[in-house]
């Protein structure tokens, strides 16, 4: 499973590596630089990842997959309360079921494609999330969420130990992943990177290959006697499965799961990750599911205190109008400022941050070279 | 892979830059050594509190005020402006020079009435910002998953406005502390009042809030109408966040009741209250008797939103700025001075759970945690707005006097839309802690 990359490939990986393990001090200058965050920006990397391998490379644009990370949370949850602390069991049961529900989910939505599977989609996962919500309450405690509590069975450590007088925390293998430090973004980190691992293996492999044929043209597929469901459907559970990893590793890292996490703006979010970062690209999601997280936990927290600490070196006729102005797009308006960038990326670079990226890296080079033709994503049709 | 010799320079850089990383973590590993720390205590010469409130979503009014309040407890704390409460509060340790000689930061954060938001504002301002305490929430799930979250980290969390039975009963944690009033109370409080009003005979639907909240206010109010003797016809969970809640109305027309209690709080509540009136609820006659609505939990906030439909509407209060004793009084003067209008209870209780928690430092001596929690456990204080109040060990639950109130018929200005019928002593209110199960938990130090 090691051959077939090239070097460029492991270039590529070893750095993704380097910089995922040092964001702790990477993102320290920008005020990012704290567990909750950075575990954050790791398990919706890796949900943006999967949602990429179907996206990116097929072109069916699902937008239910929050109902995994849903799904996924809950199974692990539900690990915690009724067998063992240990994650591994927990992440297990988030793949299992997770990839139950994406047969099921795939087998059905797939036989349409289009607007029609993106409707499709929608539908199960709203379907899910009211279930979550008010129908399987005991199942999931509704809007009050799933949690821990002092008398869960948790038969499996029972059998070793006492249990504790409070309630435990998520480990692997005696490292807490739960209850802050950063055990849990290591955790998330090291899942971060072996996830992105596999899809450069996916995007690399006949596999990858056959999936862009089918985003490219799916009758011509047909016509040379290709059967696309198997390999659509193997793309929709793998992306699937990716969800549900990173709604269980949201679980291990903060052992709660409630039911507006499988809610529609969840699933659009990775959407707009996706799209963001560059579609289709290997690093681009996981850049836009940071750039994302980013502003909804540092610019929702920034106040007109730090908009006049910014701007305090500005005479007083103008900072006023500027921060009353600015305080508009931080804090509770930080949706606004999301809104704009990505109506600015979508306008000026249709494929992402990625080839805001590529343009910059070939106007250096042509600067040496003189003369390359600068890449520019076309617009697609049904992208 | 093909490697090129690398010279004695570069080397020495890339060892220097892979040592710093691996070294890195080290960093972040604080001092487990040390006896008697608990997570985030301050060291230099401020102390940072942290304010998780709604600024969007059902409760984002409540939120606001809850916010306004709770920059107005640092002002004071610090000793700027007129102190507010500090000097009616008895017995108070607060001097107004900060807390322990640290003045009072504060940071904040929107948690959008969502659980996952509000975990992760608080984690940011425990993690980053280094928050010692966490303070807020406008909903009784916030409250819940907040409070368990730090349980878990260590911190103390001195929940705001949360009014259901589970906060300080089924899921009590040893580092969260409720000033607010709870479900149980209202319906012992408002249960009579309403029976004098409305007849032993009633027949009442509910509308409730589909959340831990709703859950525990339904189940309470029932228990407080069945008990004089009214029927439940039925009872239906409406989903939290509801713009259009026709749907759930017109059934009731037909039901056969004659009491629709709505279970609802802050948009939601604005909401039912004034689609029930427009579909013409109170101008009916059922089983020979006027309808009737009951709103078990009120504000002053809800009354402003929900216009004309509040008049003659019973509810329960945790405080009133009306109320007549020097406290109130001081607080609505200089809330009022601050920002031009009078407080909510939402603003009232987080003022005072701020105030509380920096008592209970002063008294205990320090910050640490452990400290700190025993010395609010059990702390019997007054003039605080509701009278002589107890911190109850047992359940952290504030055993306290609260208020019936009604919308007015005839209010003075937008400030004035409610009386207070009846003030119930704390005598009535307070119940057997025992009720609702749950443990506390320990309250070993915790580091972050």
């Amino acid at each position: 499973m090691f051959k077939g990359l090239s070097r460029n490939d492991w270039l590529l990986l070893a750095g993704f590596s380097a910089f995922v393990l040092l964001m702790p001090i990477i993102l320290q200058p920008i005020g990012a630089a704290y567990p909750a965050l950075m575990q954050k920006i790791c398990i919706f990397g890796i949900f943006a990842i999967g949602f990429n391998i179907l996206f990116g490379l097929t072109g069916y644009l699902s937008f239910g997959h929050a109902a995994f990370l849903g799904v996924g949370s809950y199974a692990a949850v539900w690990s915690f309360k009724l067998f063992t602390m240990n994650i591994i069991p927990a992440l297990l049961m988030a793949l299992v079921f997770t990839t139950i529900f994406a047969v099921a989910i795939g087998y059905i939505s797939l036989r349409r494609s289009g607007i029609y599977f993106s409707i499709l989609t929608l539908a199960f996962a709203q379907m899910c999330y009211n279930l979550a919500y008010s129908v399987l309450t005991p199942l999931t405690n509704g809007e009050t969420g799933l949690q821990l509590t002092l008398k869960d069975p948790r038969w499996i450590d029972a059998m070793f130990h006492e249990p504790g007088a409070g309630l435990p925390r998520a480990t692997l293998f005696g490292i807490d992943t739960s209850g802050g430090g950063l055990g849990g973004f290591y955790l998330c980190a090291i899942a971060l990177i072996v996830c992105f691992f596999f899809s450069v293996r996916i995007f690399r492999s006949p596999f990858g290959m056959m999936l862009r044929a089918i985003k490219s043209n799916q009758t011509r597929m047909r016509y040379t006697g290709f059967n696309t469901r198997p390999y659509l459907l193997a793309a929709f559970v793998i992306s699937g499965a990716y969800a549900g990893l990173a709604g269980g590793l949201m679980a291990a890292t903060d052992p709660l799961a409630g039911a507006e996490r499988m809610q529609w703006t969840a699933s659009g979010e990775v959407v707009l990750m996706t799209i963001l970062g560059g579609v289709g690209t290997l690093v681009g999601p996981v850049i836009g599911a940071g750039v994302i997280k980013y502003f909804e936990n540092i610019f929702s927290s920034f106040g007109d205190n730090t908009l006049h600490g910014v701007f305090g070196f500005l005479p007083d006729i103008i900072e006023q109008p500027l921060v009353s102005f600015l305080s508009l797009f931080v804090g509770e308006g930080w949706n606004l400022t999301l809104g704009v960038v990505f109506m600015l990326i979508v306008i000026f670079l249709p494929g992402g941050i990625m080839e805001g990226l590529r343009r910059i890296w070939s106007r250096l080079n042509r600067r040496h070279d003189g003369g390359e033709k600068i890449a520019v994503a076309q617009p697609q049709p049904a992208e | 892979m093909s490697f090129k010799v690398i010279d004695r320079r570069v080397f020495l850089r890339n060892t220097a830059i892979l040592g710093a990383g691996l070294a890195a973590p080290m960093h972040f590993v604080r001092g487990a050594y040390a006896e008697d720390v608990s997570c985030n205590m301050p060291k230099g010469d401020t102390v940072t509190f942290g304010w998780s409130v709604p600024l969007t979503g059902p409760y984002a009014d409540e939120g606001a005020d809850e916010l306004k309040a709770f920059q107005l407890a640092v002002k004071h704390l610090n000793g700027e402006g007129d102190g507010g409460m500090i000097p009616t509060m008895k017995p108070g340790a607060l001097k107004g020079n900060g807390v322990l000689g640290k003045k009072v930061a504060q940071v904040h954060g929107d948690s959008q009435t969502k659980t996952d938001a509000a975990r992760d504002n608080s984690k940011r301002m425990i993690e980053r910002d280094g928050a010692i305490m966490i303070s807020g929430g406008s909903s009784s799930a916030e409250a819940v998953a907040v409070q368990s979250l730090c349980q878990d980290m260590g911190v103390i969390h001195m929940s705001g406005l949360t009014h259901s039975n589970d906060t300080t009963g089924k899921d009590k944690k040893r580092y969260g502390f409720r000033h607010f009033f709870n479900a149980y109370q209202s319906g012992v409080a408002l249960g009579p009042v309403i029976g004098e009003a409305y007849g032993k005979d009633r027949k009442a639907y509910h509308l409730t809030a589909d959340y831990t909240w709703g859950w525990t206010q339904e189940e309470s109010m029932k228990a407080a109408t069945e008990a004089m003797g009214w029927q439940t016809v039925a009872a239906v969970r409406t989903p939290l966040g509801s713009a259009d809640f026709s749907q759930y109305i017109t059934p009731v027309l037909n039901s056969g009741a004659d009491v629709l209690i709505l279970n609802h709080y802050g948009k939601d509540m604005v909401n039912s209250l004034t689609q029930s009136v427009q579909f013409g609820l109170r101008d009916k006659e059922v089983n020979g008797k006027k309808f009737e609505i009951v709103v078990p939990l009120f504000s002053e906030l809800m009354a402003q939103g929900a216009g004309d439909a509040v008049k003659g509407i019973y509810g329960t209060s945790n405080w009133d700025w009306k109320l007549d004793d020097e406290a109130t009084k001081a607080f609505t003067k200089s809330f009022g001075q601050e920002y031009g209008a009078p407080p909510s209870q939402a603003a009232h209780t987080c003022y005072v759970q701020a105030l509380l928690y920096a008592d209970a430092c002063e008294r205990a001596g320090t910050f640490f945690a452990p400290a700190v929690i025993k010395a609010l456990e059990g702390f019997e204080f007054d003039g605080l707005g509701n009278g002589s109040t107890l911190y109850r060990a047992e359940d952290h639950q504030c055993m306290k006097s609260c208020l019936v109130v009604r919308g007015k018929e005839t209010p003075k200005d937008k400030y004035d839309l409610m009386e207070i019928v009846k003030v119930v002593p704390r005598e009535v209110t307070t119940y057997d802690p025992s009720i609702f199960g749950g443990e506390l938990g320990p309250s070993d130090a915790k580091q972050c």
